[in-house]
């Protein structure tokens, strides 16, 4: 009985708070103030504020169309991977931020880190299912692109367990946080957060790092196939994404969630979308692999400097 | 009116496709897009891929070249999709109506649900024809 129970308050926590619907509410919510601010920084009025939802209800009305070439059960299923491992991630984040203390196991810092790199795979694989030679050269520049931003993140967040003496559970560094201060307050904090900010920007595949999506050039690229609900799942993806990684970012250096710090990364985000041209993917392994990871380094030997 | 139609008429997503027209209609259809007029403001977004659309805008007098492709186009889109014929050449060929490569209207091949004329239309026309088609949508019911 006692086992049935904890079940089910686990799915409840995975599928209505805090996981998937409480998410993707505030992620709707974060992608109408996206395309808001877009607009007003351009001079529009811009879209009202249930349009995120509507996209999703009308797609999710369309037609499913499978290409004649694509490989039908990765193709199908691949979103719903995707969407899956977000929600998980987001859960976890969530859950860490809530039950200060009593949640979490040792080591989902990096279950984390591997969740949050595998909607962008389960992107890959199904749109490289679909046999479409745009989707194919979207997939190849996603591959590229995670390979250039996925080493100073993770360089980057090495800093928070070097600044904690080896803490790996995500509750044990809020707590480690609210004791001694939050780890932004010091040098190597600053230089790791401004990294994982630009690997944020790229892993949510925003302006200036779309150029897998890349929709003038391109047509969508990596999305180029996908229609109806799939697209909407692929939708969902991307705004639950929006909401789990600045969360686990003032998680882990800002010492925990709270409204007025996701706004900011939100607003910092948003900002450097309306604000950048699209770069090529050359410059953006260049940026990555030199500029950010050597950044991420010094920030790593300051940190285990004691600065 | 049931929420899904109403999402639909929401967030009305277009592709752009050009059959040969001399741009003129093109650039007043982004013309649609710019501060001035805005049309984001009723969820209507231009998308790069047809697989996305909910809506084809056709310009140009179809040629013997385009008409396999735009059939083709129309086959890829997810259902329920529309089709707005935009411009004098789209609408009934125009200057073209006797050309020797331009041998049928749009809607001789694709069922368009609007048109409109203009040489080329004012954007105005335009969300007049999207405001027609939403009304027809919403009276369909």
């Amino acid at each position: 009985m006692e086992e049935v129970s904890s079940i089910m308050k686990d799915l409840f926590s995975f599928l209505i708070f805090p996981g998937f619907i409480f998410t993707a509410a505030i992620g709707l919510v974060a992608s109408w103030i996206d395309r808001k601010v877009t607009a007003r920084v351009q001079w529009r009025v811009g879209p009202p504020w249930y349009q995120p939802l509507a996209d999703l209800v009308k797609l999710s009305i369309k037609e499913i169309t499978i290409p004649k070439n694509a490989s039908k059960a990765v193709f199908l299923s691949a979103p719903l991977f995707g969407l899956s491992a977000a929600v998980l991630a987001a859960t976890f984040i969530w859950q860490a931020n809530i039950q200060a203390g009593s949640s979490g196991f040792t080591g989902d810092t990096v279950v984390v880190l591997y969740l949050l790199t595998l909607p962008a795979i389960a992107l890959m694989l199904g749109s490289s299912a679909s046999g479409n030679p745009l989707a194919s050269l979207g997939v190849s520049r996603e591959i590229k692109l995670m390979l250039a931003y996925e080493l100073p993140f993770i360089i980057s967040i090495t800093v928070p367990i070097i600044k904690s003496s080896g803490l790996l559970r995500v509750t044990d560094l809020i707590a480690f946080q609210a004791m001694n201060g939050v780890f932004v307050s010091n040098v190597s904090g600053i230089l790791a957060i401004i990294v994982a900010i630009f690997c944020m920007q790229a892993k949510l595949g925003l302006v200036p790092f779309d150029m897998a999506e890349a929709e003038t050039e391109i047509m969508g690229g990596i999305y180029i196939e996908y229609s109806g609900i799939l697209l909407a799942v692929l939708k969902l993806t991307k705004t639950i994404m929006m909401v789990a990684l600045p969360v686990f970012l003032t998680s882990i250096f800002w010492g925990g969630f709270s409204a007025w710090k996701y706004v900011i990364l939100l607003v910092v985000i948003i900002l450097m979308r309306n604000t950048n041209p699209r770069v090529r993917i050359d410059q953006a392994i260049r940026f990555f692999w030199y500029r950010m990871t050597s950044l991420a380094i010094i920030a790593v030997l300051l940190a285990m400097l004691g600065f | 009116m049931s929420l899904k139609l109403k999402a639909l008429t929401k967030s009305i997503w277009v592709y752009h496709m050009s059959t040969g027209s001399c741009n003129n209609c093109d650039i007043e259809i982004l013309d649609l897009l710019t501060p001035r007029f805005d049309v984001e403001r009723f969820g209507i977004t231009l998308v790069g891929s047809i697989r996305h659309a909910d809506a084809i805008l056709v310009t140009g007098a179809l040629n013997l070249k385009t008409i396999p492709r735009i059939k083709n186009i129309y086959d890829q889109a997810p259902k329920p999709c529309f089709v707005i014929a935009i411009g004098a050449c789209a609408c009934g060929q125009g200057i073209f109506a006797k050309g020797p490569n331009t041998p049928e209207p749009v809607d001789s091949i694709l069922p368009v649900d609007a048109y409109i004329p203009g040489c080329p239309p004012k954007p105005e026309a335009m969300i007049a024809a999207i405001v027609k088609l939403i009304e027809k949508l919403r009276g369909k019911k």
